[in-house]
């Protein structure tokens, strides 16, 4: 048997294991619980580097559950596929590493982060569950096993949101707000599934998207997928649950719950690009995705300037920063069925977008880490009440100073390369989206430099006298994180050329994403 | 050339760029360093100058959150209010909003194919 065959599998199934392992672990010594949880999302991430290594070489991988081979996406006499399967291809793998590496690192934050509170193994089961279920959503090819991996997200979060206590009224109301809206998006999720299922008998989506025939039914579905995933992903005016869920999870939990986000953004440029593609009327709908864009960008970023509460800004910056890859995927889609557009612009718009939501993993999580550092050691998110810790917190400082950078947009970091391939694409296509785009940049500096300011320059404060350092597996964290955003700020070409070009292609080329599980037909 | 992004209307290199700032940086510290060399550490010098006005204490000189930006929100304040308005907190606002916002797709994809 060769284990490297099911990578795919293994990559969800042992941190799934150890998720149920941890409360047992838990009953003997509860510290090694953590340690445990972080072993084994570093062995996950090990294998998500190992099986992006062959799909970037060798091509998208099939593992199909219960067959004699994991390969087999076909039974014998029938021509389309019944078992659950997952298809990874360089798209699904580019989620997969943000994935893998956020977690990996919120686990190694929480070591020292949640290390004082109680009921730990509650935290790292949820926090294994939660990485399980962003790479179900990532690399499942079947529709009502992505509805599952959904559900799994949106309870692991829950529990998550709510870790702070639930004799502490606000992250329990932010818990419960998360789970109503949830709630309806699973159900509207389903109901669309069903949609499918009741027109063409099938849940795979290449299945579906070889025979879909864009019916009023198929309307249906794509009007309500693309409206409740933009909500997960928080698109505005759908975005008023995330300050509230960002704000009130620990922090190492805020940094994931951003991929998780992220990973429901997939799901929407899984289902225009590889599921609907050219059936659609795609100039309509990328208008649609493009203007949910604009909106995130601008309200998202205004909304920030005005808040006093560090998470809660952050929070608002990162609805902003959806923004981008909304709008840069967004002008992809509307020019998709125009060969000469998608050539000329439409594929480093796409480039940009995707670009984007690993630069923002990156340095949105170093940012919601840096919060939870001054929460760590002053206890409060309110940046009236902080200043002067620049002076006893020295590597936070820069940690932050690199994070604003690249949220800003600025030279070297990685926030910059994105958001150039962005502008220049976008500008091909309508000069005002590019206008828009960079003045929020503006402005999204203007807001860190507030943040900045009030929290770490400034005189020495008497009641942050006792101030000092975070714990070093902290400090690991958020330097791993700077260390990323400086190196792909540096070499943002190796990142384009070997992980987001093949990214954007398996969106746009969805007969290939067909025939992997249907072969030639 | 590692390094090297090409945008489709030209290429950007920040290794380029990062070579630029460390020699255009050298030029500026070696022209500070021509100047006067007057200054003087823990003196006079050292005070801020606020037109003859006491010195608040260092405490009391940090400007907060709050007050940072006070007169762009104060300018904006057409489109502040209603914003801020719609950010009830409530959640049958939100639930509202994804009804809203499903119903207005459904129309866009329907009417627009």
């Amino acid at each position: 048997m060769n284990l490297l065959n099911h990578t795919p599998i293994l990559i969800l199934a042992l941190p799934l294991l150890a998720a149920f392992l941890i409360p047992i672990i838990g009953k003997i010594n509860k510290k090694a619980t953590g340690i445990f949880a972080t072993l084994v999302l570093g062995l996950s991430l090990i294998l998500t580097i190992i099986l992006a290594v062959k799909i970037l070489s060798v091509g998208p991988q099939i593992y199909v559950f219960g067959a004699k081979s994991p390969l087999l996406t076909l039974p014998s006499s029938l021509k389309f596929p019944i078992r659950i399967m997952f298809q990874v291809d360089a798209m699904g793998i580019f989620m997969g590493l943000i994935t893998a590496l956020v977690s990996f690192l919120g686990a190694i934050y929480s070591l020292a982060f949640i290390d004082k509170k109680d009921g730990l193994d509650s935290y790292y089961s949820l926090l294994l569950l939660l990485t399980v279920s962003m790479f179900g959503m990532e690399f499942t090819g079947d529709l009502f096993n992505f509805f599952v991996f959904l559900e799994i997200a949106s309870m692991a979060s829950v529990s998550l949101i709510c870790y702070r206590g639930t004799d502490l009224g606000e992250p329990v109301e932010a818990g419960f707000k998360y789970m109503v809206v949830s709630s309806i998006a699973a159900l509207m999720v389903l109901f669309a599934i069903g949609i499918f299922y009741g027109e063409y008998d099938v849940l795979n989506i290449a299945a579906i998207a070889s025979v879909i025939k864009y019916s009023q039914l198929d309307k249906i579905a794509l009007g309500i997928l693309v409206s409740v995933l933009a909500m997960k992903a928080g698109a505005v005016p759908m975005h008023m649950w995330t300050p509230d869920a960002y704000s009130e999870a620990p922090a190492p939990i805020t940094m994931i719950l951003v991929a998780a986000s992220q990973a429901s953004l997939y799901a929407i440029f899984r289902v225009v690009f590889s599921l609907y593609n050219i059936t659609l009327n795609t100039l309509a709908v990328g208008w649609i995705i493009i203007i949910f864009g604009l909106l995130s960008m601008f309200i998202g970023v205004t909304m920030a300037i005005i808040q006093k509460d560090i998470k809660r800004l952050m929070a608002y910056h990162a609805i902003s920063q959806t923004g981008y890859m909304l709008l840069g995927v967004g002008v992809g889609l509307a020019v998709l069925a125009n060969p000469t557009a998608l050539q000329r612009y439409g594929i480093t718009a796409m480039e940009g977008g995707i670009f984007h939501i690993m630069n923002h993993a990156m340095y949105k999580g170093l940012l919601f880490l840096t919060a939870g550092a001054l929460f760590f050691r002053t206890g409060t998110r309110d940046l009236n009440k902080m200043g002067g810790l620049a002076h006893y917190m020295k590597y936070t400082t820069i940690f932050f100073i690199i994070g604003a950078a690249a949220i800003a947009g600025l030279p070297p970091f990685n926030g910059f390369a994105s958001k150039l391939l962005i502008y220049e694409s976008v500008y091909k296509f309508n000069p005002l989206l590019s206008i828009i785009a960079m003045v929020v940049s503006i402005l999204t500096l203007a807001s860190f430099v507030k943040v900045f300011h009030s929290a770490f320059l400034g005189p020495k404060l008497p009641q942050f006298i006792e101030v000092k350092e975070v714990p070093r597996s902290m400090v690991f964290a958020m330097a791993v994180l700077s260390f990323i955003i400086i190196f792909f700020g540096l070499f943002p070409d190796l990142i384009v050329k070997n992980l987001v070009h093949p990214a954007v292609m398996s969106l746009i080329e969805q007969f290939k994403y067909t025939s992997t599980v249907l072969g030639g037909m | 050339m590692l390094g090297l992004l090409e945008t489709g209307s030209g290429f950007w290199s920040a290794v380029v760029w990062v070579i630029l700032v460390l020699v255009i940086g050298s030029l500026v510290y070696y022209i500070r360093n021509k100047g006067e060399k007057s200054y003087k550490k823990n003196t006079e010098q050292d005070k801020p100058f606020i037109s003859g006005n006491p010195e608040l204490s260092k405490e009391g000189s940090h400007i907060s959150a709050s007050h940072i930006y006070w007169g762009f929100t104060e300018a904006l304040k057409g489109y502040y209010n209603p914003l801020v308005k719609i950010h009830t907190g409530d959640i049958n606002d939100y639930s509202g909003w994804i009804v809203i916002i499903t119903v207005v797709i459904l129309i866009i994809v329907g009417v627009r194919g």
